[in-house]
């Protein structure tokens, strides 16, 4: 009986067991990363919002504490997003033609609320609470970044799994003292690890990696 | 593959079933007959978790009823785990109300009505939605549990197929037009004095809705105001007034009774006081130590209840049997003047002596299907046993006006096909469907010109009216109602009318000429009136906050029982007979067809026969054995010349001479979930013979109609899974419970054992209280966003709660002893379902909680398989209604609404847990013991369940754990569960069981 196949047919398997290994290879790192890019992740993404509210111009140009607007931030799990009626405490006396602010206006005369687009959405399966994280010594820009820096508000991490462990893994880097936890121009100092532990001790920081913390 | 179930059903043979249970020795607990009988079938669902495994994916009519059901359409979202999230939006308020804060809750304090009376509640309240019932701890008749009734009404209030506008003729009405023509028929009322005015209510206990009907009938001096509901308890308002010569109101007090004798009376489930007669019960019937003391309970019934399960001594018996029992317990008791009757109850002399000796602190109750008579003489006998005053007190009447309910409708029917009856206005209730059939009321209905029912949703009765109301919500409307003792509370609404609704009292107000003033104003006048102006804001305020009136509950009367006219009207009683009879009883989950459109409590198990979705016909072995019946028999039951159909179920421990026949099913318009499940008893039903029919004769139609039970699924194989004893026993041997325990093999440990630095979470379940209500269950369905799935699905095994309730039988099939046994998830120290998970979806809590991970779920369904508990519940379809707008509001905003495809289980209410830990860390301490609840313990009547942190020796938990009745469930298995049981004790007379 007659050979069935070529010599070159070897070098061919070889050939097609390493392309399709590389290939297999290739296309997971490939959808890694898509799935970890900005495009996905919605990282650096700037959306249009009903009014272009400036966080820049109210935190650093201003000086407004985060919780004139954001009053629940340390007794519930949602920070709160200001009813129109905060906005107006202002409006109604500076500003008041601004055609800028003509939907916060129209909200209030009208009674109907704006809609804004939330920016830092995690999956709805994960239960975030903010005042545990604030209670304990997280402050605002250790997850939402230089807020006093952004015209519009954008969302900084990706807001993975991977990136909410690091933290609950070594909340020592991350910890700052509570009376620190709404300065937006807090830089952890140079011995922040030192002083994370000294915190993590001192308010009792005891974070949790098991699935229910999160997920339930 | 295998089929259907119905198709491969084995007959019974009860013979069969008698020698198998003959055969086995020792203390023996069975859980269904076809389980004792090991026939082919029930062997088949030990062996398949999942029976009929494709059946419902190749069946496309079952598919289709389920789509229907659900009402939810199948666009799944697949793929979104691959896509980039969708947008969402932040909508805050305008004006921001006072108090709200975003993502906590608020609790109100309201009230529900159970039998017309006020059952006091806390309603949850997230962004201005109520989505969970609790009990209010403070009210006297709630003392912090809630009914499974009142936990589902929750349900009630989103429920899609709510009227959702005031119609004529089937034509959308407003308000306006409505009232226009309430006022010209008034107006020609008000020329005749009311004459021809009919207004047909429930039991009215409400201060506010009386006055309004109460000055109807002065500004309108011929009108008449009837009250009717077909569990009106008429025999005990009957029985009142034959022993105290006048209308009054009784309850007892059963915290101060050690020995209870029942006579057809299910004091536990069925009444006002329900919630509190069982905690005063329970808590006398917890034992923690051998020195410990415990009530005892008599139980003669004719109908097979709970209260009847929880019996020391039991007698299952026709009802004029318990009648002469009644009767021969009396001249026991040392009364004279009686008939000379036989005692159908071995040990009632002893019974008689027991409750003597505890002259003061006994009681005997009867039961509402008891007759007037009988309800007299059991006062007669608590005065003789120095009880009247003190277990059993005395009032005025509770209701705005008392009356006999069943002859007043009587009266009102016969008006109507007299043409009598110019306007009807029938505010709530169904009597078209419930009423007794000699009535014919929905034909006499026609004969009235001018028809108006208000009503929640469209019924049988809206079917007749020309005008239908959209009823608010009882969470919708103010309003105040009385408890069992009188106590008034304010019903306080939670939320805006979701639709165009009216209550009772808008109504009213037309003819009083009151339109302009709202309810809130209405209720108020009435509470005015009563308290003064001085002071009136800050004592209604404390109302509203507290959901109970201080010092509102009516004085404690001392009335002596007319003795002669007591025996007069027993001796007027026909307690011969011996025929066949048949008992109606209202349904145990959609009660008397008002719930009938209630998912969660359609889906309910019933407590005794584990039925879902249906009612039957129950029948005891022997009489199933003598006439041939096997369960799902279609036979005709006939009164005279009134039939009814219905399917058998045969019940172990139903008196062998006597049938129950639950009414409130068969509706014929009720919804898309009530329509067309079991069928209508009522027709059966008259005003002569309202609770039971003594001669009834049965026929088989040689048809048959699928009943699905629950009973059979997950069955635990006769292992030692409830453990009881008898007070005596443990006494002598205070360990007998760890004794009962199989052998453990020796200790291994693949695993190695975790560490609990911190908290670690564990349940106690003491079977001893448990009464098997079935509140926990509703409760968790309602916390946890469980999904209902339908008939069929449940067929197929697929019933989605997270804590069951197993019913065991012990003993003969005639008379045996009855346990429930509630089945959360047993958070297993050494979990089975842990290293079987491919993809880590279940995982072991830092403080031993067994996690159930959704979004790493794939549905393999190892970890099911691998639960010795069958614990675990699957989505084998998208159980969870994503697309009805209304449900979506019920939801708890703070547990997932689990998709297709994902395994479920009970996580010890890991919500509440995460709640409490995170305000505890906050205020730098330790969560304190109790502060956590899961829902089945804060609803839990009989205070059975325990939950707490096991790492702490002084928590409440640990000293039950540590008490000797405690066990686990197949600790054999080196599982080491979290969740562990008291065993059960019976207090049985030892004079009674040498008789």
């Amino acid at each position: 009986m007659a050979q069935l196949f070529n010599r070159s047919a070897n070098a061919l398997a070889k050939v097609t067991l390493i392309v399709g290994f590389l290939a297999a290879a290739g296309g997971a790192w490939a959808s890694y990363e898509f799935y970890h890019s900005p495009y996905m992740t919605r990282v650096d993404l700037v959306r249009e919002q009903p009014v272009m509210f400036s966080h820049k111009h109210h935190v650093e140009g201003l000086g407004i504490d985060c919780r004139y607007c954001h009053t629940s931030v340390e007794v519930s799990s949602s920070a709160g997003i200001p009813s129109t009626h905060t906005c107006m405490s202002c409006h109604s006396q500076v500003w008041v033609d601004a055609p800028i602010l003509e939907p916060v206006r129209a909200s209030y005369r009208e009674n109907l609320p704006l809609e804004w687009i939330r920016v830092n959405d995690l999956p709805d399966f994960v239960y975030f609470d903010h005042s545990i994280h604030v209670g304990k010594g997280i402050g605002c820009t250790t997850c939402h970044g230089p807020i006093d820096q952004m015209p519009l508000v954008r969302q900084v991490h990706n807001l993975s799994m991977k990136w909410c462990l690091d933290c609950h893994r070594n909340p020592e880097a991350f910890v700052r003292p509570r009376e620190e936890v709404f300065n937006v121009n807090w830089q952890p100092p140079a011995d922040q690890l030192e002083m994370g532990g000294r915190l993590v001790q001192e308010y009792g920081i005891e974070t949790k990696t098991y699935c229910s913390a999160c997920h339930r | 593959m295998k089929g259907n179930r119905s198709d491969q059903t084995v007959r019974l043979d009860l013979r069969k079933v008698r020698e198998a249970l003959e055969r086995r020795t020792g203390r023996d607990y069975w859980r269904s007959l076809e389980e004792v009988l090991e026939t082919e079938e029930a062997q088949d669902y030990l062996r398949h978790e999942f029976p009929a495994e494709a059946d419902t994916f190749a069946d496309p009519v079952g598919r289709r009823q389920f789509l229907r059901l659900m009402g939810a359409s199948l666009a799944f979202a697949g793929a979104t785990a691959c896509v980039v999230q969708p947008e969402e939006r932040i909508v805050p308020h305008v004006r921001a109300p006072e108090q709200l804060v975003p993502g906590r809750a608020l609790y109100f304090a309201s009230c529900v009505s159970a039998f017309g009376f006020a059952q006091g509640l806390l309603v949850e309240s997230h962004d201005g939605r109520p989505t969970k019932i609790e009990g209010n701890p403070n009210h006297p008749a709630s003392l912090g549990a809630a009914t499974a009734f009142a936990q589902a009404s929750v349900l009630d209030l989103y429920d899609p197929d709510r009227l959702q506008t005031i119609q004529y003729r089937g034509r959308i009405r407003t308000w306006t037009q409505l009232a226009a023509a309430l006022e010209t028929e008034f107006e020609r009322f008000r020329l005749a004095g009311g004459k021809g005015l009919r207004i047909l209510t429930g039991t009215v206990t409400s201060p506010t809705l009386g006055d309004q009907l109460l000055r109807l009938s002065e500004n309108f001096p011929e009108a008449r105001w009837v009250q009717y509901e077909p569990v009106s308890f008429d025999h005990v308002r009957a029985g009142r007034r034959a022993a105290f010569g006048q209308n009054v109101h009784s309850y007892s007090r059963l915290e101060h009774a050690d020995v209870v004798f029942s006579l057809d009376a299910d004091f536990l489930t069925f009444g006002p006081a329900a919630l509190a007669d069982t905690r005063a019960f329970s808590a006398k019937r917890r034992i923690r130590s051998p020195e410990s003391q415990m009530n005892r309970l008599y139980a003669v019934e004719s109908s097979p209840s709970l209260t009847g399960a929880m019996a020391d001594h039991y007698k299952a018996t026709t009802s004029r049997a318990v009648s002469r029992a009644a009767v021969a317990l009396a001249r026991n008791l040392g009364i004279q003047g009686l008939p000379d009757v036989d005692s159908p109850v071995p040990w009632l002399e002893a019974a008689a002596r027991d409750l003597q000796n505890h002259s003061g602190r006994c009681l005997v109750l009867a039961g509402e299907s008891q007759p007037p008579a009988i309800h007299a003489l059991t006062h007669l006998m608590n005065e003789r046993l120095a009880s009247l005053g003190s277990v059993v007190v005395v009032t005025d009447p509770v209701e705005a006006r008392p009356e006999l309910q069943m002859h007043s409708l009587g009266e009102l029917t016969r008006e109507m096909r007299d043409g009598e009856v110019e306007a009807l206005l029938i505010l709530g209730g169904n009597p078209a469907f419930d009423a007794p059939a000699d009535l014919e009321f929905a034909a006499a209905l026609e004969q009235v010109p001018f028809r108006l029912h208000l009503t929640l949703l469209e019924n049988e009765t809206s079917r007749g009216c020309q005008w239908i109301v959209s009823q608010s919500h009882y969470l919708e409307s103010w309003s105040d109602l009385r408890a069992f003792d009188g106590t008034a509370s304010i019903v306080q609404p939670l939320i805006e009318p979701l639709y165009r609704s009216r209550s009772a009292h808008d109504l009213l107000k037309v003819p009083l000429n009151e339109t302009g003033q709202s309810d809130y104003e209405l209720v108020r006048q009435v509470w005015r009136r009563q308290w003064g102006e001085e002071d009136f804001e800050r004592r209604w305020r404390r109302a509203l906050h507290d959901g109970w009136i201080e010092g509102s509950a009516l004085p404690v009367r001392q009335l002596s029982v007319d003795a002669d006219a007591v025996l007069a009207a027993v001796a007027r009683v026909d307690l011969e007979g011996e025929a066949l009879e048949l008992n109606l009883r209202p349904d145990p989950t959609v009660f008397d067809g008002r719930y009938a459109n209630n998912a969660w409590l359609q889906e309910l198990p019933k407590p005794l026969t584990k039925l879902t979705w249906d009612n039957a016909l129950l029948a005891s072995p022997a009489l199933a054995e003598r006439l041939g019946l096997s369960n799902d028999d279609l036979v005709e039951i006939a009164a005279g010349d009134r039939r009814v159909e219905a399917p058998v179920w045969i019940q172990p421990g139903h008196a062998p001479d006597s049938l129950t026949l639950y009414f409130g099913y068969g509706r014929s318009v009720a919804g898309r979930v009530g329509q067309g499940t079991g069928f209508d008893a009522y027709p059966i039903r008259t005003t002569a013979t309202p609770w039971s029919i003594p001669e009834v004769s049965i026929k088989r139609t040689g048809r048959r109609r699928r009943l699905v039970s629950t009973q059979h699924h997950y069955s635990m194989e006769g292992r030692r899974l409830v453990r009881s004893g008898s007070l005596e026993e443990f006494r002598r041997n205070p360990d007998f419970v760890s004794q009962l325990a199989p052998e453990m093999p020796e200790k291994y440990d693949l695993y190695p054992n975790w560490n609990y630095p911190g908290y670690a979470w564990g349940m106690t379940i003491d079977l001893n209280s448990c009464t098997g209500c079935n509140a926990c269950v509703a409760a968790c369905q309602a916390e946890n966003n469980i999904p209902v799935v339908g008939k069929e699905q449940v067929a197929s095994g697929r019933e989605m709660h997270w804590i069951r309730i197993d019913r065991y039988f012990e003993g003969s099939v005639d008379e045996p002893a009855v346990f429930h046994q509630p089945i959360p998830c047993m958070h297993c120290e050494q979990a089975p379902c842990e290293p079987v998970c491919p993809v880590a979806a279940t995982v072991h809590s830092d403080e031993g909680l067994n996690d159930m991970v959704y979004n790493r779920c794939v549905g393999t369904r190892y970890c099911s398989n691998n639960c010795p508990y069958k614990v675990r519940r699957f989505n084998f379809l998208l159980y969870s209604d994503w697309a009805t707008p209304s449900l979506k509001l019920q939801r708890n905003p703070n547990v997932t609404v689990r998709s297709r495809g994902v395994m479920e289980k009970c996580t010890y209410c890991v919500q509440r847990i995460s709640a409490a830990r995170i305000q505890a860390s906050l205020e730098d301490r330790k969560i304190r013991d109790g502060e956590i609840r899961t829902a089945c313990q804060q609803t839990c009547p009989a205070d059975a369940i325990v939950f707490g942190d096991i790492n702490d020796p002084n928590s409440r938990v640990s000293r039950l754990k540590a008490s000797p009745l405690n066990y686990g469930l197949l600790t054999e298995l080196n599982t080491r569960p979290r969740t562990t049981y008291l065993a059960k004790l019976k207090n049985p007379n030892p004079e009674a069981t040498t008789e």
